[in-house]
């Protein structure tokens, strides 16, 4: 099944067509109406005229993340607040949230982003959809729920929390497809068997993303639920999630060209690389209003191919995430970088910012673990006054990074260092 | 040091097999005899205390090998083995209003002590040399062996 065919199903040339005329009409949208863009564009001495079409789109400068902390929390937008219906975040490296604004058109784009995903998936108005991502400032729960919604399946807003509950529901209604992070639907898996559900349950499809999987993992949620999984992909910065997904063959995620253009860079001279080669991968957004971005670094390594694919759908197509180009992890969802933990730590006092991050996979769950030395001052010979000090920076991390960790306090200089330089993050997670 | 009291050395012991034994070995190398040592266990880490013949160079040795230590001043009451002692004490001190933060025992052949960290020292020392209990010195330490 197609859900716009029109769409998901163009020819190249049209599509080059639509995408150069959208170009166009974003740039001259922010040229006027965002004095970031406008000073950015003067400072190349670009004007929106010099724009005339995708082969143009390599003068425009890129945008960074750091550019939309810089502009906290409204200075990206291109709309008059008045015309933002929808305002989501994500926590950053130096406590600042990056923040999103959505039009009532935006929401409705990124429905039918996630629509096109779902309808990949074999879901549709004959089905209901349990969504567990967590609801709120994650753009997770909500830009799934309103997708689901848009093809008119049955949702059930179930978000994270109460896995015994989720299954028991998922059984009761007949649930048929699931969206969330891939860690969790092992989990779920998990307590299916526990509860003897396994042949009793509907479920046949399940959309994941989020955060990184391998394909071995994607097979073995399909084994053992016997369902077809598919990999989400999308940013909060561009929308959230949605921009592409895996059909039934599985040999990439279909990117959804007329709403994000992608372009594939190469990681140290930032010109395009060869289909098929290896690159970061840019996001521009044509079609969002509220706060559409212009060449967004997403720092994630692909590579793209315009090929037709076997499900007759046109849209290019990128590979499954190689990496990142900076140190960010993402955990349990979440993004997370090590100098918000670096933050925390002086934020809290009584430790050095000395600090080794463990993340690990138990039982298909993210764990985080944080090793922090403790300063010769603040030992103690008390146990009360040890364990106030290991709350205090738990909750410290906690606040920056919205989410639980483990606090190890250690003695004072024993975190490995290797030359001289301490090994900052251990990740026991396999991606291949 | 304060009239009354001893110095404690207080070890950081991360949980993991042989740490004991590092430190154990660390003391020896050094020629520090323990007196006494207790051992108080979090799942995650545990503190050891420990009366010993030398506790500001137990404290420096143990630095220079990478492990968190210090010393604290606790008192040592001596104790007579005869019932009742134990009950004495506690009373003494709850009737003066000082809580005990831990404790543990010591023991040699000639006497046993019970080593306190109040949380009043000055007072607890006050209230116990008043109540007739007798209190270890550092010196008096020694003399035990
Ligand atoms: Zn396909």
């Amino acid at each position: 099944m197609i859900w716009n065919e029109t769409k998901e199903c163009m020819s190249r040339d049209e599509m080059t067509a639509l995408q150069s005329a959208r170009l166009v009409k974003q740039v001259n949208h922010v040229y006027h109406n965002v004095e970031f863009y406008r000073k950015k564009m003067q400072e190349v001495g670009l004007e929106p005229g010099d724009i005339r079409g995708l082969e143009d789109i390599e003068k425009l400068p890129f945008t960074t993340k750091a550019d939309l902390r810089d502009n906290y929390p409204f200075g990206l937008f291109a709309v008059p607040k008045s015309e933002i219906v929808r305002i989501h975040a994500s926590s950053g490296t130096t406590g600042k949230a990056t923040v999103v604004g959505y039009t009532r058109r935006d929401l409705d784009t990124w429905s039918e982003s996630v629509a096109r995903c779902i309808t990949m998936a074999g879901l549709g108005r004959e089905d209901t959809i349990q969504v567990a991502y967590g609801y709120g400032l994650f753009t997770g729960g909500l830009g799934a729920h309103y997708g689901a919604e848009c093809v008119g399946a049955t949702v059930v807003p179930q978000s994270t929390g109460n896995t015994k509950k989720l299954v028991t529901m998922m059984n009761d209604f007949g649930v048929t497809g699931i969206m969330c992070t891939p860690s969790y639907l092992l989990h779920i898996a998990e307590v299916v068997k526990e509860m003897g559900l396994e042949d009793s349950i509907k479920l046949k499809a399940a959309i994941c993303g989020a955060e990184p999987w391998t394909e071995k993992m994607r097979l073995q949620i399909e084994e053992q639920l016997h369902i077809s999984a598919h990999d989400i992909y999308g940013l909060s910065e561009t929308m959230g999630p949605g921009v592409a997904c895996d059909c039934e063959y599985h040999k990439g995620l279909h990117i959804w060209e007329d709403y994000y253009l992608p372009e594939i860079v190469d990681k140290d001279t930032f010109r395009h690389v060869a289909d098929g080669e290896t690159g970061e991968l840019v996001l521009t957004n044509l079609q969002k209003e509220g706060m559409p971005l212009i060449r967004y670094r997403t720092k994630d390594l692909t590579s793209i191919t315009h090929e037709k694919c076997e499900c007759g759908r046109t849209a290019a197509r990128i590979s499954r995430f190689k990496g990142r180009t900076d140190d960010m992890l993402i955990i349990r969802g979440v993004n997370v970088f090590p100098s918000q933990i670096e933050t925390a730590l002086l934020e809290a006092g009584g430790v050095t910012p000395q600090y080794q991050i463990i993340v690990d996979r138990v039982n298909n769950l993210d764990t985080l673990e944080v090793l922090v030395e403790m300063e010769e001052s603040s030992f103690s010979d008390e146990v009360k006054e040890i364990e106030a000090l290991n709350k205090r920076v738990s909750h410290a991390i906690q606040q920056m990074i919205g989410l639980a960790v483990k606090v190890k306090l250690v003695a004072p200089k024993t975190i490995e260092r290797s030359m001289g330089k301490a090994v900052r993050v251990i990740d026991n997670r396999k991606f291949d | 040091m304060a009239e009354g009291f001893v110095r404690q050395l207080t070890v950081f012991i991360e949980n993991r097999v042989g740490t004991l034994q590092e430190v154990a070995e660390v003391l020896k190398d050094n020629d520090i005899n323990i007196y006494s040592i207790s051992l108080a266990d979090t799942s995650e880490y545990g503190l050891l205390r420990m009366i010993v013949s030398d506790p500001d160079k137990g404290s420096r040795i143990l630095k220079e090998n990478s492990f968190s230590a210090k010393t604290t001043e606790v008192v040592a009451v001596k104790l007579e083995n005869k019932v009742g002692t134990l009950s004495s004490l506690f009373g003494t001190l709850a009737e003066a209003g000082i809580g005990i933060e831990y404790m543990y025992a010591m023991a040699t052949s000639r006497t046993g002590a019970m080593i306190l960290k109040t949380s009043d020292g000055s007072k607890a020392v006050e209230v116990l040399k008043n109540a007739g209990f007798g209190l270890l010195d550092e010196e008096g330490m020694f003399n035990l062996e």
